[in-house]
């Protein structure tokens, strides 16, 4: 990691606003502005805007395009029109997980993939590798910035700035060519907040203009910034993972919950023999959620006891900040994983008790979405 | 932000003398680095700090710090109000989120540590 930390097209946006910037996968970031609890609450309450243009975005275009996804991811892509996007793991022959990406069907020969920032190279190098001709594949991470408006008050923000009916967007969904602030843009319903919200794909030279223009169409109605510290928050609230801290390439979909997503029956893919055996002789551990009874932070590495032996070890954890509680998310054996079962984690040479807990931890009102 | 009747250590801890007995707290730049406190370990009544050695532990959302004794001596009170309510830590931080009482056993350490001019300087503060 000698390599020097890229900047955002909105960095002097964020060290304007009095961001703290920290690295994260390679990129200098913003972890927060006015304060993590602060700016997760304004996420759940009333809208926070996200800058996450270190994502990685990768076109594939050509007849080929299609058949190379559905090979390296274990979800299927057949399963998904034009207009929608999936999300999926993809794994090595052994079934670890290399990177969860989102696969958006732009056309029948045109595909987009948002792969993690810190894995990006590593996905290029693994698609490229498994590319057979007619397929042609452009990153494009370093042109295109992303931009996350969620909240329960993000579509009426998002409403002021576009023409676009950009309310009759379904979940998963999205719309290319959707003018936000006079700019053109892919505007998908997703998040990783477990809020209501968008996506922004756009062009990096018009980042600052509609990072701006959605910050001031957002006053009225109590938007923030919100950094990585505020992301990391309420995706653990929801219940969603986060790669390189709670999966890898050593754990499979099947055991950090990720079942959902292994198609098993939709054609060979790398990983799948090894998934279809794990899935008949059983898991070894199981990814679960816990909940703490102090506020002390089980940190990622810290161990999970159980009567004194150790039986498993922490992923993330943090204080839940709308939950109001210590919650986290760790691998257990299977036959320790049913909620409500007592667990301790040895926080600082200290057992700190708490229970196994049913995810999310946190679920909106169906009505806000 | 720093107050002239304080001593400073350079791990961030301030000290208030009350009569024969020292008042600690963190400070208004530690608190502001940390952000969004929401845990502080405190070591019981009756037990012994060590000049500059580890007595608790204060958490943030995202990351955990020791807190460092500025006098050697018995803790002879700890701020239980501040171990439910952790987060005044960044709000009041010289007030309502002192953390111990410590009879100190050596004043002469007082003279280690920094006035609030030396301090503000450490963490890189014109004084205002």
């Amino acid at each position: 990691m000698d390599e020097p930390l890229r900047r955002t097209p909105l960095y002097a946006s964020h060290v304007a606003l009095g961001a703290r910037m920290v690295p994260f996968g390679g990129w200098e970031m913003p972890v927060q502005y006015s304060g993590i609890m602060e700016e997760h609450r304004a996420v759940r309450a009333r809208a926070g805007l996200f800058d996450v243009s270190h994502m990685g975005e990768v076109d594939l275009a050509g007849p080929g395009a299609g058949p190379l996804v559905q090979r390296l991811v274990t979800n299927d892509l057949s399963r998904r029109a034009a207009g929608q996007a999936l999300y999926t793991p993809m794994c090595t022959p052994d079934g670890g997980i290399i990177d969860d990406l989102l696969v958006y069907r732009l056309g029948d020969e045109r595909l987009m993939l948002v792969l993690n920032a810190a894995n990006t190279a590593e996905d290029l190098a693994w698609i490229r590798g498994h590319a057979h001709g007619d397929v042609q594949i452009s990153d494009r991470s370093a042109e295109t910035a992303l931009l996350a408006l969620q909240g329960p008050r993000a579509q009426a923000i998002l409403e002021r700035l576009t023409p676009a009916p950009v309310g009759t967007i379904r979940y998963y969904w999205f719309r290319e060519g959707v003018e936000v602030a006079g700019r053109r843009a892919l505007v998908s319903r997703t998040g990783y907040t477990g809020e209501d919200g968008f996506e922004i794909y756009l062009d990096g030279r018009h980042a600052v203009h509609v990072w701006d223009a959605i910050l001031e169409a957002g006053k009225p109605a109590g938007i923030l910034p919100a950094g990585l510290g505020a992301r990391d928050t309420l995706r653990l609230e929801a219940g969603l993972l986060l790669h390189g801290n709670d999966m890898d390439k050593s754990t499979t979909p099947l055991e950090v919950g990720l079942g959902w997503t292994v198609k098993l029956d939709k054609g060979d893919f790398v990983g799948a023999q090894a998934l279809e055996r794990q899935k008949r002789e059983g898991l070894p551990r199981r990814l679960v959620g816990f909940v703490l009874r102090e506020r002390a932070i089980a940190r990622h590495g810290f161990p999970i006891r159980e009567d004194g032996a150790t039986i498993g070890v922490v992923t993330s954890g943090s204080f839940g900040p709308t939950v109001g509680n210590s919650i986290g998310l760790g691998f257990v054996p299977p036959e320790h994983a049913e909620p409500g079962r007592r667990i301790a984690v040895e926080v600082r040479g200290r057992a700190v008790g708490g229970t196994v807990a049913r995810l999310p931890f946190y679920k909106r009102d169906a009505e806000a979405g | 932000m720093y107050p002239k009747e304080l001593r400073y250590s350079t791990e961030h801890e301030w000290v208030r003398l009350e009569g024969g007995r020292a008042r600690v707290g963190i400070t208004k730049f530690a608190a502001d680095r940390l952000s969004d406190v929401v845990y502080v370990e405190l070591p019981k009544v009756g037990s012994e700090v060590a000049f500059m050695q580890p007595f608790g532990v204060v958490e943030s959302v995202k990351a955990v710090s020791d807190l460092y004794a500025p006098l050697s001596g018995k803790v002879v009170e700890i701020n239980q109000a501040l171990v439910e309510k952790p987060e005044v830590i960044n709000t009041d931080p010289y007030g309502a989120a002192w953390m111990i009482i410590v009879e100190p056993r050596d004043l002469k350490e007082l003279a280690q540590l920094l006035d609030a001019g030396a301090y503000m300087a450490l963490v890189g503060e014109r004084p205002s």
